[in-house]
C-alpha cells in the first residue's frame, strides 16, 4: 500500500473505507489489461456501496476480458485534507493508482446535491475540469444515472452523457473506446461515434443560446449530431445481468444487507415523482429468477438481511409468491426479510405486520399531502382509511409507532392542506387511543415535511416552487397546529431544497456557479456539517446568477426547456395533460388498472407495457 | 469453548473490532455454518473477541469465539476461502481455558524516524522504560487522566535499524488492558525530542497466567 495513504489513515475516521481489500472486490493483473476504468460515485463509501446501479456497473465492466474498472468515492473532508496535505491524489480503490493513470472516467450521478463532490473529485484527481482542457483519448470522462435525465449544469465539465439504463448501453461505449485507443482516433472522432450510441449524449455538439431575458432561445445541433436523445431501456430484466457474489464492505453501509430489484418503473404516475417517469415502462423480474438471485445472493455475501427493492414493490404482481417462498428459504437461517416502499393495501398490510422491519422501526406512510384534494391532484393514490386502518391493526397488535412524510409546497396547495395534515395526525392519534392493545409507552407519531422541488420529466416540471419564505410560514402554521405535543415534528431544510430545485432545472451557464463555489470550498453538500449556504448565496453573487429565475420563477409551457432534446420515452403531450388534471384535482387510474398512452411502451420491442 | 485463530494485517487492519466481529459473523454463513443465533425480535449471532484490537493495529494473534447449535467440522481452508485481504484463519479449535486466564500481551512497535534515529534514542527511551513510573494523559470516558502505566509494562527490549527503531514489549492484556500504542505516546510526552514520524503496532503472541501461549 501507498506509503502516504499508510501514515494518513491512522489520523482519520473510518479508514477501512479508503482502502479496498473487501470480500469479492475485483483485482486484474494490469497486463491482461488495456482498458482501465475509474467508476466515481459522487458521496462517501457507504452511501455509494449501497448504490445498487453501481454495483451493477461494476461487475459489467469487470465482466469483460482487458477492462479493468475501480472503484472512487468521495473522501469526508479529513481525509481530503490529508490527501491534500500529503500530496496524495485521489486514486482507485483496487489498485491505489491515481485517476491519472485511468483511460476512463465514470460517475454515476443520482442526485443534485453531489455535483460539487463530482468536480472535487475531478480535482483532487488532477483532472482538468472541463472538458474541452483534456486533449486526447486520455481521461474520458463520461456520466450517468439516475439525475443525469438533465445533465445540464455539468455539460462543461463531461464529455458525454448516457441517459437512461446502463447494462447494455456501458459495455458498447467501453467497446468503441477500445477500437478508438487501438486505432488511435482523436478525441474529436470518437465522440462522433460515441454519439451515434443510442442513450449517449454529447454536450459539446450542441449549443445553447439564450434570449435576452436569459430564457433559452435555441439549441444548435451540430452537424451529423442527433436530433433527439432517447434514453436506453433493458427489455427484458430477466435476462439482464444481474451481480449475485458482490463486494461484500468491511465496514457498515448505509443499506447493508443484499438488494433485488424485483422491477423497474412503476405504475402509480405520482405527479410530482421524476423516478416514476423516467424509469417507465414498467418491467417485473420473474419470482424464479428473484428466488435464484436471493439465494445466492445470500449464499455470496453471508447477509443476514435480504431486502426487495423498486419504486413499489406491493404493485409487484408475485409478490405475495415471492414473499412466501423467500420467508421460507430466510425463516429457518435467521435471515430478515425486508420490504420497504410498500402500500397501505390488505395484503401488503398483512405481510407488513408479518417482517421484522414493522417490530423494529413502526409503520411508515408517505401520504404526502394532508388532503384528499390534494392527493388527487399529486395523484397519490393513498386514502385516509386505508391509512387509519393500517394502523388500527398495527395498534391492535401493539405497535405503537407511526413515520409520515409529507411534502410543503406541493402545486395548487393551500393552507387547508398544509391543515390537513395535522387533521390526519390527529386522526392517527385517536385511532391509537381508541385501539391501542398496549398503551404503556404512548404513542409516537413522527412527521416529516420536505419542500417541494419541481423535477424535470414530470408533469410539475413548469411549476413554480413557492419561495423559502412561504415554505418556512406553512411549515410554522403545521407546527402550531400540530395535535399534540407529543408528535415529533422534523422539516427539511429550505436551503438544499432551493439549491436542488436551481440545479434539477438548471442549464449550461450554472457551470461556472459550480465552479465558483467549489472553489471556494465547498462540496459534501448532501452532509449538515459541511453544507454552507452562504458560499452558495456568494456564488450566486459572483456569477450574476439569480437563483429565482430557476425556482419561483417557473417555465412557461411554451419555453424552450434545458433538457428539450433528451427523452425519456413520455410524451411532452403526455405530461401537459397531467398537469391539467392535477388542476382539476383529477387521478389517473395506474397503468395496470388502464394505461393511458404516456409513450414508454414505444420504447419496448412489442410495444407492450407491463402495467 | 469453539474458537478460531487468525491474523489480521494488510489493508484488514483498518476494520474497526465490531467490523471484524461483523465479518466474521457473514463469514461463517458464507462458509455455510449458521452459528448459535439470540432469541428475539433480532435475532444475532454470537461471537466474540476476548481483546478488541485498535484500528491500524496488526495482530498474528487474534481469537474468535463462536457458538455453535450442533457441532460441525470447520476447517482454516473453509473460512480462509471466503475471507478479504488480510484475514487468514490459522487454527479452528476447541479450548477449556477460559478467556479470563489471558493475561498477557507481546507487541512490536515501529518507531520510524524518516531522517535517521537521532542519537542517543534509544538509550532514552531504555531509560524511560526503565523509571519506575511512567505517567501518560489517557482519554477516558470521563475525559482525560493521568495515569502510571509501569505496572502494566513487564518488559520492553530495543532494537535499532537504520531509520526506525523495533521495540519488542509485554504488556498486560487485562484487567486492565494497556493498549502497547500508549508506550509511544509515552515516549511522545515524555522525551519530545525522540518522538517518531510515525509508528506502527503489531500483536505478536498471547499469554496465559503461567506464560504458556493462550489458546
Ligand atoms: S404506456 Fe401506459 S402502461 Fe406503459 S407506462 Fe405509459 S401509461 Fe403506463
Amino acid at each position: 500500500m501507498n506509503e502516504k495513504l499508510l501514515r494518513i489513515l491512522p489520523n482519520v475516521q473510518k479508514p477501512a473505507r479508503y482502502v479496498g481489500g473487501e470480500y469479492k472486490e475485483i483485482i486484474k493483473d494490469k497486463k491482461e489489461v488495456d482498458l482501465r476504468v475509474a467508476f466515481c460515485f459522487p458521496d462517501t463509501y457507504e452511501i455509494g456501496m449501497s448504490n445498487l446501479g453501481m454495483r451493477i456497473l461494476y461487475a459489467i465492466m469487470n465482466q469483460m476480458p482487458g477492462v479493468w474498472c475501480e472503484r472512487v468515492f468521495a473522501p469526508w473532508g479529513d481525509m481530503e485534507e490529508a490527501m491534500t496535505e500529503h500530496g496524495l491524489p485521489l486514486y482507485g480503490l483496487e489498485s491505489g493508482d491515481p485517476l491519472t493513470d485511468f483511460d476512463m472516467i465514470a460517475f454515476t450521478i443520482g442526485y443534485e446535491m453531489s455535483y460539487t463532490n463530482v468536480l472535487n473529485m475531478l480535482r483532487l484527481g488532477n483532472i482538468p475540469l472541463h472538458a474541452r482542457d483534456r486533449k486526447g483519448l486520455n481521461q474520458m470522462v463520461f456520466a450517468g444515472g439516475a439525475c443525469m435525465y438533465n445533465p445540464e449544469p455539468l455539460a462543461d465539465f463531461f464529455d458525454f452523457f448516457c441517459i437512461g439504463e446502463g447494462e447494455e448501453m456501458t459495455p458498447e461505449i467501453l467497446e468503441l473506446y477500445r477500437k478508438a485507443k487501438k486505432e488511435q482516433w482523436s478525441k474529436e472522432a470518437f465522440l462522433k461515434e460515441v454519439a451515434h450510441i443510442e442513450g449517449v449524449y454529447v454536450p459539446s455538439f450542441y449549443e445553447h443560446v439564450y434570449k435576452e431575458d436569459g430564457r433559452l432561445q435555441e439549441i444548435k445541433i451540430a452537424e451529423g449530431a442527433p436530433e433527439r436523445i432517447t434514453k436506453r431501456i433493458i427489455q427484458n430484466l430477466d435476462s439482464a445481468h444481474y451481480p449475485t457474489d458482490m463486494i461484500v464492505p468491511n465496514l457498515e453501509i448505509v443499506h447493508d444487507r443484499a438488494n433485488l430489484e424485483v422491477m423497474r418503473g412503476c405504475i402509480r404516475g405520482c405527479r410530482f415523482c421524476q423516478a416514476g417517469f423516467t424509469y417507465r415502462p414498467v418491467r417485473p423480474r420473474s419470482p424464479e429468477t428473484l428466488l435464484q438471485q436471493a439465494i445466492d445472493s445470500l449464499e455470496s455475501s453471508g447477509c443476514h438481511e435480504i431486502t426487495l427493492s423498486s419504486l413499489s414493490t406491493s404493485d409487484y404482481r408475485e409478490l405475495p409468491k415471492l414473499a412466501e417462498e423467500m420467508l421460507d428459504y430466510c425463516t429457518p437461517r435467521k435471515i430478515n426479510l425486508s420490504l420497504p416502499s410498500l402500500r397501505a393495501d390488505n395484503f401488503s398490510r398483512e405481510l407488513m405486520l408479518k417482517l421484522q422491519q414493522v417490530r423494529k422501526s413502526g409503520l411508515t406512510f408517505a401520504p404526502e399531502a394532508g388532503t384528499q384534494r390534494l392527493r388527487d391532484a399529486i395523484n397519490k393514490n393513498v386514502t385516509e382509511e386505508e391509512i387509519l386502518e393500517t394502523c388500527r391493526i398495527a395498534f391492535e397488535g401493539g405497535w405503537n409507532n407511526v413515520k409520515l412524510y409529507f411534502m410543503l409546497g406541493l402545486p395548487t396547495e393551500t393552507d387547508e392542506d398544509v391543515l390537513g395534515i395535522a387533521e390526519l395526525v390527529y386522526k392517527i392519534l385517536k385511532t391509537w387511543r381508541a385501539h391501542a392493545s398496549n398503551k404503556k409507552r404512548g404513542c409516537r407519531i413522527h412527521v416529516a415535511t420536505a419542500y417541494f422541488v419541481p423535477k424535470p420529466f414530470t408533469p410539475f416540471q413548469w411549476e413554480k416552487q413557492i419561495s423559502p419564505e412561504e415554505y418556512i410560514r406553512r411549515q410554522r402554521l403545521l407546527k402550531e397546529n400540530m395535535p399534540s405535543k407529543s408528535i415529533e415534528y422534523n422539516w427539511h431544510a429550505a436551503d438544499v431544497s432551493r439549491l436542488e430545485a436551481v440545479l434539477a432545472r438548471g442549464d449550461r451557464r450554472l457551470g461556472k456557479l459550480l465552479e465558483n463555489v467549489l472553489a471556494k470550498g465547498e462540496r459534501l453538500d448532501a452532509w449538515d456539517e459541511y453544507f454552507n449556504y452562504q458560499l452558495w448565496l456568494d456564488a450566486f453573487a459572483d456569477c450574476g446568477i439569480d437563483p429565482n429565475f430557476y425556482t419561483v420563477r417557473g417555465y412557461e409551457e411554451e419555453e424552450l426547456l434545458p433538457w428539450a432534446l433528451i427523452s425519456d420515452g413520455v410524451q411532452e403531450a403526455y405530461l401537459k395533460a397531467e398537469r391539467k388534471r392535477a388542476y382539476a384535482s383529477q387521478t389517473t387510474p395506474d397503468c395496470r388498472t388502464q394505461c393511458s398512452a404516456c409513450g414508454a411502451n414505444c420504447l419496448l420491442k412489442g410495444g407492450k407495457c407491463d402495467g | 469453548m469453539d474458537r478460531i485463530l487468525f491474523e489480521k494485517t494488510g489493508k484488514a487492519v483498518w476494520m474497526s473490532h465490531l467490523d471484524t466481529m461483523r465479518l466474521m459473523q457473514r463469514a461463517f454463513r458464507r462458509a455455510g455454518v449458521l452459528l448459535h443465533h439470540s432469541q428475539g425480535y433480532t435475532p444475532h449471532a454470537y461471537v466474540s473477541m476476548p481483546l478488541p484490537l485498535s484500528v491500524g493495529t496488526e495482530s498474528l494473534c487474534e481469537i474468535l469465539e463462536y457458538e455453535l447449535d450442533s457441532k460441525l467440522p470447520i476447517s482454516p481452508e473453509q473460512l480462509n476461502k471466503v475471507m478479504p485481504q488480510g484475514i487468514r484463519v490459522l487454527r479452528v479449535y476447541d479450548s477449556p481455558i477460559k478467556t479470563k486466564y489471558l493475561t498477557m500481551l507481546q507487541a512490536e512497535l515501529t518507531l520510524y524516524y524518516d531522517r535517521g534515529v537521532p542519537e542517543g534514542t534509544a538509550e532514552r527511551i531504555t531509560e524511560l522504560f526503565a523509571a519506575p513510573e511512567i505517567k501518560v494523559v489517557k482519554r477516558t470516558k470521563r475525559g482525560p487522566e493521568e495515569t502510571d502505566i509501569k505496572p502494566l509494562v513487564y518488559s520492553a527490549s530495543l532494537v535499532q535499524k537504520e531509520d526506525r527503531i523495533l521495540m519488542d514489549c509485554m504488556v498486560s492484556a487485562q484487567n486492565p488492558p494497556l493498549n502497547p500504542l500508549l508506550l509511544v505516546q509515552a515516549i511522545e510526552s515524555l522525551l519530545p525530542q525522540c518522538k517518531p514520524d510515525h509508528a506502527t503496532c503489531r500483536r505478536i503472541e498471547v499469554y496465559d497466567d503461567k506464560g504458556n501461549p493462550f489458546r
